[in-house]
């Protein structure tokens, strides 16, 4: 199976995992750089992605939108940090509006993909980190308490700390 | 988060969840009416503002799901929803389908033919294509909804 490992923080709001591809390196990587191979698996089949600019460069940016079955349109933007081809790619991921304007209200993910080669074949490791505004921080927190149910009191500390 | 497949309206209740405890009023009209149920006016006591002023963050709330009012006789009690807390939560989850699909999906696309083209490239095969990868798991329950 490719995915080989998976691991979500709740502390920390991160999802990391680790897929093994049969497939060199350089294979892989065409997954991200080819616009045309990524939104074959960018979105959910249900979603298709349309890939419209694609930038691999530090501070470029990726745009796309997914189109729902009733024809509707989610659009999406990546902003570039870093690229080392064909190991590495970090980028923030997010919503857009529309006309494409970012989505402030809409968390957003910073990822890091490294490839390297294992076994013949390749292993990617991905870590996705939801941004840290404050009320997502403390959603989080609050989410996570075990027994809040219960003891409703304890919101008074988690809550105080905002 | 909610990455892929979302609904227009998952995608406005996030939103709105994310916008209603930017406040830090809100929050902790929260706190408060997490302990008790508190009437609006109980509310607006605590406040350096006016009874409508609350009872607009409290409105806010409301839509966001995050707390539940109660008429009770003349009074309106507002209640704090734990289980609105437990939705980001959620949002790891969906992540993890979102990331589960996309594996998924490379791995068949690496299964094809590397010199591209024999048959039509912009589908995904219904069935396990694949002739020396075993390695086809559909998850058709990837962006689990919320």
């Amino acid at each position: 199976m490719s995915v080989t490992s998976l691991d979500k923080d709740l502390d920390n709001l991160t999802l990391t995992l680790v897929a093994d591809f049969a497939a060199p390196v350089e294979r892989v990587w065409q997954l991200w750089s080819d616009p045309r191979q990524l939104e074959r698996w960018w979105g959910p089949p249900a979603y298709p992605a349309t890939v419209e600019e694609h930038d691999l460069t530090p501070g470029g940016d990726v745009t796309y939108f997914m189109t729902g079955p009733e024809g509707e349109k989610f659009r999406g933007w990546w902003r570039v940090a870093t690229v080392d081809a064909p190991r590495s790619l970090e980028f923030t991921d997010g919503f857009a509006d529309e006309d494409g304007v970012p989505n402030a209200a809409m968390p957003t993910t910073a990822n890091r993909v490294t490839l390297t080669a294992r076994d013949g074949g390749t292993r990617m490791e991905m870590r996705a980190v939801f941004d840290t505004r404050e009320q997502m921080d403390q959603l989080m927190t609050m989410g996570m308490e075990d027994g809040l149910r219960e003891a409703a009191g304890q919101m008074d500390a988690l809550l105080t700390t905002g | 988060m909610v990455v892929d497949g979302v609904a227009e309206e998952a995608e406005a209740g996030t939103d709105r969840l994310f916008q209603a405890l930017a406040d830090l009023t809100r929050r902790d009209i929260l706190r408060r009416c997490g302990r008790d149920e508190l009437s609006v006016s109980r509310l607006a006591e605590a406040y350096p503002m006016s009874f409508a002023a609350v009872q607009k963050h409290v409105a806010v709330l409301e839509r966001a799901g995050l707390v539940v009012k109660e008429r009770r006789g003349r009074e309106q009690l507002v209640r704090t929803d734990l289980d609105a807390l437990d939705r980001a939560r959620r949002a790891l989850d969906e992540l993890e389908g979102a990331w589960r699909g996309r594996v998924a999906r490379m791995s068949e696309l690496l299964a094809e033919a590397p010199e591209a083209g024999s048959e039509s490239p912009s589908e995904f095969p219904a069935e396990s294509p694949s002739e020396s990868e075993p390695e086809t798991t559909h998850q058709p329950t990837e962006g689990q909804s919320r």
